[in-house]
């Protein structure tokens, strides 16, 4: 039984840790929130640099080639700081979708500029409001030429390339890999809750276009792709849940009232003590995600969205409670506090909002996973 | 990251497997499969005998208190074994119910503070399951409030060093079953309220002592009021200093938290199992998306109890201790049954009311409404839990006590205040 990260791997952490403690203080987050940039460039060339992107892509294209346990500590750390960078878009979605299903020339041209930071990759799937299904994508490929809307799309206006899906000739769905750079591409930043992770809608009008995966597969690639990001999108809400447990524990033991501190209240001692459960809950959820990702593909539906709806309660949970225990200053554009709430609810929908993963959960569990939750 | 044994403790389980197939009172493995909150599940004998007969046969094979040393009847088994053993033993575990207070906190409490005599004495029969024990803590005045309690020692007049109990206690769990009791008293009420107590352990069967099992909310009786009158016991069963009491009180505490916190289902199995056969509106319950938003919050939490169990065993099989995590335990898993039960119910619409033969799963659902406000209060309600995590996991300070530096017969009372 170790169900526990490598010593190697909490070093990797500790020294993660160091890294973006220096290079991604609150006020580089506020830089993105406040300025006209989308993300903080130099952090991610920094986060390539020390070969972080590349964590999970095989040497042979450019990574490092440690494993996706190693992504997933780098995830919860980066969560923590709420780093403004591409990488769910580029990292945990593009990379994946190419070292999945992507042709020996599609991953030796990209991977390598994604693991170096050099370019950087998306995920275009949704067209608009509601929950996304097979029957609802639009947009279409007709003789190599994908047209149609995406909305929004993470990254979206900085990405060179995305993996869009789209209505295959046969009305099946297919992946199509797109660049971003040439004619016919329109794209527009959109305004949203969370402005320290851009969101962008991309319009395509007769844009060549080249298969990613065989024809009618998309659907299924993308779920698993999906999948895999949904753990290291939850390592990453996870680090949020526990910072901003921290924030409002440090509050409490600083902040006097009534003569007290206020974290000696009930009311509010028990609310920090419910935060921790929550956290605490995620944390052993989002293990058992870490676990089925590193090894256990056949585990991998019922054990990502388990961790995806645990860590996405516990951010939700801790990010306004956060708020609740700073009182007014909480509420405060100074205080940090909206950054925490602004992006725990910005990751709640990404990948697909906290209902769609519910249910899929339960899907997946009397599709004859049931006993792994006994 | 795996969930693989260790060589050393793979060879450890199937040694305990073979065991258990060959020695399990495997004619009454159906009765246990539906133990319920508390009880066995043994109907068709008398489950006190039962589980004492389980125990000592596995006290006579090694098996009993396997984390005890072996002079006081244990096996001196690692942590991890213990853990292995628990897993393998299954549902016979709920066998041993009638020891679990026993071997989880009295247990431990008399091998840290009585003397070597006394645990040579009384600690291998209580390994081996020929006595039982239970806890006199918890009194009227006196239960998340625990040092508040009023239950008076006095030292007899005559010389003799022996010492006059009088007063009653609450919420003993199977006093009536009880041989041996370990029980806290006030010895000096004119000093502040934790630093008057002392510990004692009596045989049940002392003059004086009375057991009167309380018919609980749910009709059962698995509590009992225990009053003492004049009861006279010498002073060799007291339990560290005279006014150490409470000292001694925190080593049976820690153990009953970790004792009653670790490994406790929340009933999703159960539910689910139950969602996979029950209709809402024509269709099976777990195809329907209210349902299953409902569903995946509850396995989330069962899923989050079970890995944080793992994450524990795993700092056992390294040799380290676990960390602060297991602390959220009983505090989930109490809430969760609670609020699973009510939803479970919901689902089987008006009759759900029902609590009889027509029942799904023979009234599981009924019965865990019924019992778990039990299960949130019992050894550290949801709110003394909360303040140990607010406390001690994440620092925060206790709360203003104005009972702190007060003489105990000078503190406000329910029936006397100032």
């Amino acid at each position: 039984m170790n169900l526990d990260f490598s010593d190697e791997q909490k070093q990797l952490r500790d020294q993660v840790r160091r890294f973006l403690s220096e290079k991604c203080p609150p006020e580089a987050v506020r830089a993105i929130l406040e300025g006209d940039e989308r993300y903080d460039k130099s952090l991610y060339a920094g986060l390539a640099e020390m070969g972080l992107l590349g964590a999970a892509i095989p040497e042979e294209y450019g990574g490092v080639g440690l494993g996706h346990l190693e992504l997933c500590v780098v995830a919860e750390e980066l969560g923590r700081v709420l780093a403004p960078v591409p990488v769910s878009s580029s990292i945990y979605l593009a990379a994946e979708f190419l070292l999945l299903a992507g042709s020996e020339n599609q991953k030796s041209e990209w991977l390598p500029k994604l693991a170096s930071g050099e370019a950087v990759g998306t995920f275009a799937l949704v067209e608009g409001q509601g929950r996304v299904r097979p029957d609802k994508i639009a947009a279409s490929v007709k003789g190599g030429k994908l047209s149609g809307a995406k909305m929004p799309v993470a990254d979206g206006f900085d990405a060179d390339f995305a993996i869009v899906a789209a209505r295959d000739e046969a009305g099946g769905i297919s992946l199509y890999l797109a660049s971003l750079a040439g004619d016919g591409v329109t794209r527009e930043v959109l305004e949203t809750i969370d402005p320290t992770r851009g969101q962008a809608r991309i319009t395509f009008e007769n844009v060549s276009v080249e298969p990613l995966g065989a024809t009618g597969d998309g659907w299924y690639i993308a779920t698993q792709v999906i999948d895999r990001a949904a753990v290291l999108m939850a390592f990453e809400q996870l680090g949020g849940a526990d910072r901003a447990l921290e924030m409002a524990r440090d509050y409490a033991l600083e902040r006097m009232a009534f003569g007290r501190p206020i974290g000696s209240f009930q009311a509010i001692k028990h609310m920090l003590a419910d935060m921790y459960v929550s956290a605490t809950l995620a944390r052993s959820n989002c293990y058992y995600g870490a676990w089925a990702l590193g090894s256990s593909p056949a585990e991998l539906p019922v054990a990502a969205a388990t961790a995806r709806v645990s860590a996405t309660t516990a951010f939700q949970h801790c990010s306004k409670n956060n708020i609740q225990v700073h009182g007014g200053m909480g509420f405060t554009w100074a205080f940090d506090c909206h950054l925490f709430y602004r992006r725990s609810n910005g990751l709640a929908l990404a990948l697909g909002s906290l209902s769609t993963w519910e249910s899929e959960l339960i899907e997946r569990m009397s599709a004859g996973n049931a006993e792994t939750a006994a | 990251m795996d969930f693989e044994d260790t060589p050393e403790e793979a060879a450890f389980r199937k040694e305990v497997r073979a065991w258990i197939d060959a020695n399990a009172p495997k004619h009454l493995e159906a009765e246990l499969r539906r133990a319920n909150f508390g009880s066995s599940g043994v109907v068709s004998e008398d489950p006190i005998a039962a589980g004492k007969a389980w125990q000592k046969k596995k006290a006579e094979a090694g098996w009993a208190c396997l984390h005890w040393p072996k002079e006081y009847g244990g096996a001196a088994r690692t942590p991890i074994e213990r853990v292995i053993w628990g897993q393998e033993e299954g549902p016979y575990a709920a066998l041993s119910g009638p020891f679990t207070i026993g071997h989880g906190m009295c247990g431990p409490t008399v091998m840290a503070w009585a003397t070597e005599e006394q645990k040579r004495e009384r600690l291998p029969p209580l390994a081996s399951g020929e006595e039982i024990w239970c806890q006199l803590f918890s009194e009227p005045a006196g239960g998340s409030d625990l040092a508040g309690l009023r239950t008076r020692a006095v030292k007899a007049d005559d010389g003799s060093g022996d010492w006059i109990i009088n007063g009653q206690k609450i919420w003993t769990s199977g006093a009536q079953n009880s041989d041996w009791g370990l029980l806290i008293t006030r010895t000096d009420p004119d000093v502040p309220k934790h630093k008057g107590l002392t510990m004692f352990f009596l045989s049940m069967r002392t003059p004086g002592v009375e057991v009167v099992p309380i018919k609980q909310a749910n009709g059962a009786s698995g509590f009992n009021e225990v009053y003492f009158t004049d009861v006279r016991i010498p002073d060799t069963q007291r339990l560290g200093a005279v006014g150490q009491g409470w000292e001694v009180s925190l080593t049976t505490l820690m153990n009953e938290r970790l004792s009653i916190g670790s490994g406790m289902s929340a009933g999703f199995p159960e539910l689910f199992r139950f969602c996979m056969e029950a209709e809402v509106d024509g269709r099976p319950a777990v195809e329907d998306s209210s349902v299953r938003s409902k569903l995946a919050q509850f396995a989330v939490r069962q899923s989050g109890l079970k890995y944080t169990g793992m994450r524990a065993i795993t700092a056992l099989s390294k040799g380290e201790t676990p960390g602060p995590e297991n602390s959220i335990g009983k505090l989930v898993a109490g809430a969760t049954m609670q609020d699973l039960s009510i939803y479970a119910l919901d689902l089987q619409g008006q009759a759900g009311v029902l609590w009889d033969e027509s029942s799904p799963q023979n009234g599981r659902f009924q019965s865990m409404l019924m019992r778990s406000p039990a299960t949130r209060i019992e050894g550290g309600s949801d709110e003394i839990l909360r303040n140990i995590i607010g406390e001690r996991v994440l620092g925060l300070p206790g709360d203003i006590r104005v009972d702190k530096n007060v003489p105990f017969k000078e503190i406000p009372t329910s029936g006397k205040r100032k």
